[in-house]
């Protein structure tokens, strides 16, 4: 018994110790690569933080300032006249900054009803593959509003708060491998002062919008937001309100990105997409437009403090 | 039986005593590009690397969406448009340290060349680097190099647009810290 004991120590010891020969011979870049996986986050869901005037997913990382300015011009369908809108251009400036890499801020001001906006704009859930798995970008986004026009009727009593808007969405998107991207945005507008009674203050909208790469510097973008009727009945210069619909391209150079868009609306921000857009692109009530952003880096990342 | 046990047993345990691994998970990389517009500087502090010591193996492997930039934007653009990091996630070196012993390290750095086997975007290139090896009054093996890569040997394309933002010959600067396996 004993005997039998000891030839099977032996046996052992010499699969041990070929398999500590065996496993001395592998290759260095296995040992490398037992790592466990590592998150891969997914990036560039969209070019820019908007995708044409609406917000995109995207946020500006830790330190980064973000200016942007904003043209629309007047309808195509004006004519040579108008030189086909060109003659009557509304811009807006804006700056958003990253808080963190996840939270921004911005401010912006716009030459329709000369308004100020300010937003808050947080990405909440990330998509990811890898060690961890997550379909889906989430950024939730609001925004004040502020017209700073005259009033209107300045005899009767005017309230501050009637100068106020809101906007609050919530922004789902999904890039697919590296072609393309869809986004939901389900979107309130809250005005507080409205024409007619039979006007809702809230308005609810759902957008969609995508992202399709065409070359590593230049992608196809559009965004519709879709307003269930029964909400607005009144209408804006005698025309009736419309669903916002924008095609653009996103032009990639260094450190700009240029947009250049075809659109129904007139304004810049969520405010003026849903609710305040009356352009009807069967009319040819279409403005040409872009978008032209730059992005300063404020504050360095760690790893570049000292060097 | 025994003997051949107790043979067979010293041959693996010197086998394991002989091939001695040093390796290391928080290795820095640096690249540095020079450009008439600008420069571009780049860090990798999780760069996984091992020498074989008895024989003076080398490996390294890195993730490319490790490298953080000074602009957010440049690693987007990094990631997404020249090294594609979806299709091509890893960069990594095999090789070997010329007439590497290990017994003959000091304190101060002794040059080496190495020669090996750099795959980045997909793309394999043979390399011969010059570098500096020591032994760090801890014990551990401290190596460092410096070599030049040029991009379009691992077809990594620059767009006309940004010719003079980003240089074709891109400076790598390796520094590792070695630890016992």
């Amino acid at each position: 018994m004993s005997q039998y004991k000891s030839k099977f120590f032996c046996l052992a010891i010499i699969i041990i110790s070929t398999l500590n020969a065996a496993w001395a011979q592998d290759d260095l870049l296995d040992l490398l690569e037992t790592d466990e996986p590592a998150v891969d986050y997914t990036i560039a869901t969209f070019k820019s933080t908007k995708v044409v005037s609406g917000h995109s997913v995207e946020t500006n990382a830790k330190g980064v300032l973000q200016s942007t300015i904003g043209h629309r011009f007047g309808r195509i369908n004006g004519g040579y006249q108008e030189m086909f809108g060109i003659d009557n251009a509304t811009i807006r400036f804006g700056f958003d900054y990253g808080l963190t890499d996840n939270m921004n801020i911005g401010f912006g001001r716009s030459s329709y009803q000369k308004t100020y906006d300010g937003t808050f704009k947080w990405k909440l859930l990330k998509q990811k593959s890898g060690a961890e798995n997550f379909p889906i970008t989430a950024t939730w986004v609001s925004s004040i509003y502020i017209n700073s026009q005259a009033w209107p009727e300045p005899d009767r009593e005017n309230f501050f708060s009637s100068r106020l808007y809101y906007h609050h969405s919530v922004l789902l998107a999904r890039k697919f491998s590296n072609l393309f991207s869809i986004q939901l945005m389900p979107t309130i507008v809250h005005r507080n002062l409205v024409k007619t009674a039979k006007d809702k203050n809230t308005v609810f909208s759902m957008g969609a919008a995508t992202s399709i790469r065409l070359t590593k510097s230049l992608r196809l973008n559009a965004e519709y937001y879709f307003i269930p009727s029964g909400q607005i009945e009144s209408t804006i210069g005698g025309e009736k309100v419309q669903n916002s619909l924008s095609v653009g391209i996103d032009i990639e150079t260094g450190g700009h990105v240029f947009q250049l868009h075809i659109t129904n609306s007139r304004g810049m921000t969520e405010k003026y997409l849903i609710g305040e857009t009356t352009g009807n692109w069967l009319k040819g009530d279409i403005h040409f437009g872009f978008n032209v952003t730059r992005v300063f880096t404020l504050i360095k990342p760690k790893e570049f403090k000292d060097l | 039986m025994k003997r051949i046990a107790i043979l067979a047993f010293l041959i693996g345990f010197s086998s394991i005593a002989m091939s001695q691994k040093v390796m290391t998970r928080s290795g820095k990389v640096t690249f540095h590009s020079e450009a008439t517009l600008e420069n571009i500087e780049a860090v990798n502090n999780q760069v996984s690397s091992a020498i074989n010591v008895t024989n003076g193996d080398l490996a390294f492997t890195m993730l490319m969406k490790a490298f953080t930039f000074e602009k957010a934007l440049m690693q987007e653009h990094f990631n997404e448009k020249y090294v594609e990091s979806d299709k091509f996630p890893k960069s990594n070196f095999k090789g070997s340290i010329i007439d590497f012993d290990v017994a003959k390290l000091t304190t101060k750095p002794t040059e080496f060349t190495v020669t090996g086997t750099l795959t980045i975007h997909g793309e394999s290139k043979e390399i011969t680097v010059k570098g500096f090896i020591l032994k760090n009054a801890a014990g551990d093996i401290e190596a460092t190099s410096t070599f030049l890569i040029n991009l379009s040997d691992f077809k990594i394309e620059i767009p006309s647009t940004v010719k003079n933002n980003i240089s074709n010959s891109i400076e790598i600067r390796v520094k590792m810290t070695y630890e016992p396996v």
